[in-house]
């Protein structure tokens, strides 16, 4: 009975998603001779594939369910466990499977497990490149276009247009009127900030906690404001 | 030195179709040779408000296509012989519009008329893209309303990205052409002003044209507002815009509230 109290007052959840580096192995025509060849080079570096997230790629070898079976099987007992299929057929697969994972991109070069993970490092970490961490945009933002800068600040000197977007690693300025949405610290940076000379914005977030115009009160509508995080609630306030 | 113009919107009804009838009559009329094109194949309109849907023969898919030379798909105005007409074809689709085809279609246009004016499609797919791909100058036609607005903001984007002068690096040139102007309801805050519109899209305003039953009535007889009745208000706000567009420094008049003007006068007197 409570329980189902509890369910009914909480009438919305928050789901997060996150995106990670996954090790993909692609085995060839000929399972066994893959197989062989894979227990050769895991017998130089053992454990290699202990506790990392593994993707299956069946898109060069043609399997049936058992097929597919048998190989999972083969690659548990090397301690390699698959956590998604890539270029499977969809009509052997069952939900006893490991899920048909789709859009997966090549992650860049140096992208091993020990620096995969640059979202956990604080951004300041990724500046020791002499890398700029800031995007400056002279112009105004028109409706429908988007601007994803993952690794930092973003800067716009003009307005952001209803029905536009801008996605930031870091802080958000806008300097003329923000109508569209702004979207800061996409990459797990609660320290985010969104500042605007105007606002009139569709949508506010920072971290993946978000508000939508509907949600702050007249008082902060067309006016300076900045918005800040605090203890999971997003803060909007003027900023005079 | 011909011109190549594009009329767009994004959203439709707006009237892309109307301001491009009455911008090539009114450019027309000052003896520069004109061509209105039209580019909404499928659903083709500016035959019916040029008044020469009983003339077409061949169409821009066909010459597009090289089954019929331009000319023969070109149809001259009765009232005014610098002016023409490229009627799209009613029962084909965008799909038949090529990249290669529009080129040529607008370069051999170009060798021929002053002023090439494209009437785009609503929307932002292929036949939109399409017709503003090669102009030389944009007219944003937007309503004083926020999904008017909006959508012209859109299209602006694809301007600056998707043309051939903006992919060269140049600058396309354009320009805001307000329509349906009501000044009695932007006076009551029912619709968005000039300034906020202009604040919105920060582009050059080409004219504000009122609304106005001269229009309808303008369209429903086949003939554009500037020639069927110059001296309506829409029809002068149609020539002030051509002659901006030609380089004059026309001023801008916002159209007058004379209702508020009533309305103002006798809630003094109930005071």
């Amino acid at each position: 009975m409570t329980s189902t109290d509890a369910t009914e007052v909480s009438n919305s959840m928050r789901f997060c998603i996150r995106s990670y580096i996954a090790f993909v192995v692609a085995p060839t025509a000929s399972i066994n001779e893959w197989l062989a060849e894979l227990d050769h080079w895991t017998r130089n570096s053992p454990g290699f594939f202990v506790g990392r997230p593994v993707v299956l790629d069946l898109s060069t070898v043609k399997l049936g369910q058992a097929g597919i079976r048998h190989l999972l099987h083969q690659l548990a007992e090397r301690g390699i466990h698959i956590i998604g299929l890539e270029g499977a057929d969809t009509s052997q697969l069952d939900p006893s499977l490991p899920p048909l994972l789709t859009g997966g991109r090549p992650a860049e070069k140096h992208g091993t497990a020990d620096n995969a993970f640059p979202a956990n490092k604080p951004i300041a970490a990724s500046s020791t490149q002499d890398e700029p961490t800031s995007l400056l945009i002279e112009t105004r933002i028109r409706s429908g276009q988007t601007v994803v800068f993952p690794s930092g600040d973003v800067t716009v000197l003009g307005s952001v247009a209803s029905g536009s977007e801008i996605v930031a690693g870091g802080s958000i300025h806008v300097c003329g009127t923000l109508r569209g949405r702004a979207l800061a610290g996409s990459k797990g940076n609660g320290r985010a900030r969104i500042f605007c000379r105007k606002n009139e914005a569709e949508l506010l977030a920072i971290n993946g906690y978000y508000r939508t115009a509907e949600e702050w009160g007249a008082d902060v509508r067309s006016q300076p404001v900045q918005s800040w995080l605090e203890e999971g609630v997003l803060i909007v306030a003027p900023l005079d | 030195m011909s011109k190549v113009i594009v009329v767009t919107s994004g959203k439709g009804g707006v009237g892309k179709t109307t301001s491009t009838a009455a911008l090539g009559a009114a450019l027309a009329a000052s003896g520069q040779t004109v061509v209105v094109v039209d580019f909404d194949v499928g659903l083709r309109n500016l035959d019916l408000v040029m008044g020469a849907e009983r003339r077409v023969v061949y169409d821009i898919i066909n010459v597009v296509q090289g089954a019929a030379k331009l000319p023969q798909a070109l149809i001259r105005d009765k009232r005014i012989d610098t002016l023409s007409l490229l009627p799209a074809s009613q029962t084909r689709d965008k799909d038949a519009l090529t990249e290669e085809g529009v080129a040529r279609v607008i370069k051999e246009l170009r060798t021929k008329f002053d002023w090439v004016i494209c009437d785009s499609p609503a929307g932002i797919e292929r036949g939109a893209t399409l017709a503003m791909r090669f102009a030389d100058t944009a007219i944003i036609v937007t309503n004083p309303e926020v999904s008017s607005v909006r959508d012209s903001d859109r299209i602006i984007g694809l301007l600056d990205s998707k043309t051939e002068r903006a992919e060269k690096g140049e600058r396309i040139e354009k320009h805001i052409l307000i329509t349906r102007y009501d000044a009695a309801r932007a006076a009551r805050g029912e619709m968005l002003n000039i300034e906020d519109v202009l604040d919105i899209l920060s582009l050059p305003l080409l004219g504000i044209i009122p609304e106005s039953e001269e229009v309808l009535r303008a369209s429903n007889v086949g003939s554009p507002i500037t020639l069927n009745d110059p001296n309506s208000a829409p029809a002068r706000a149609y020539c002030d815009a051509a002659r901006r567009l030609k380089g004059h420094d026309v001023p801008m008049t916002i159209p007058a509230d004379r209702r508020g003007f009533l309305d103002k006068l006798f809630r003094r007197r109930a005071a």
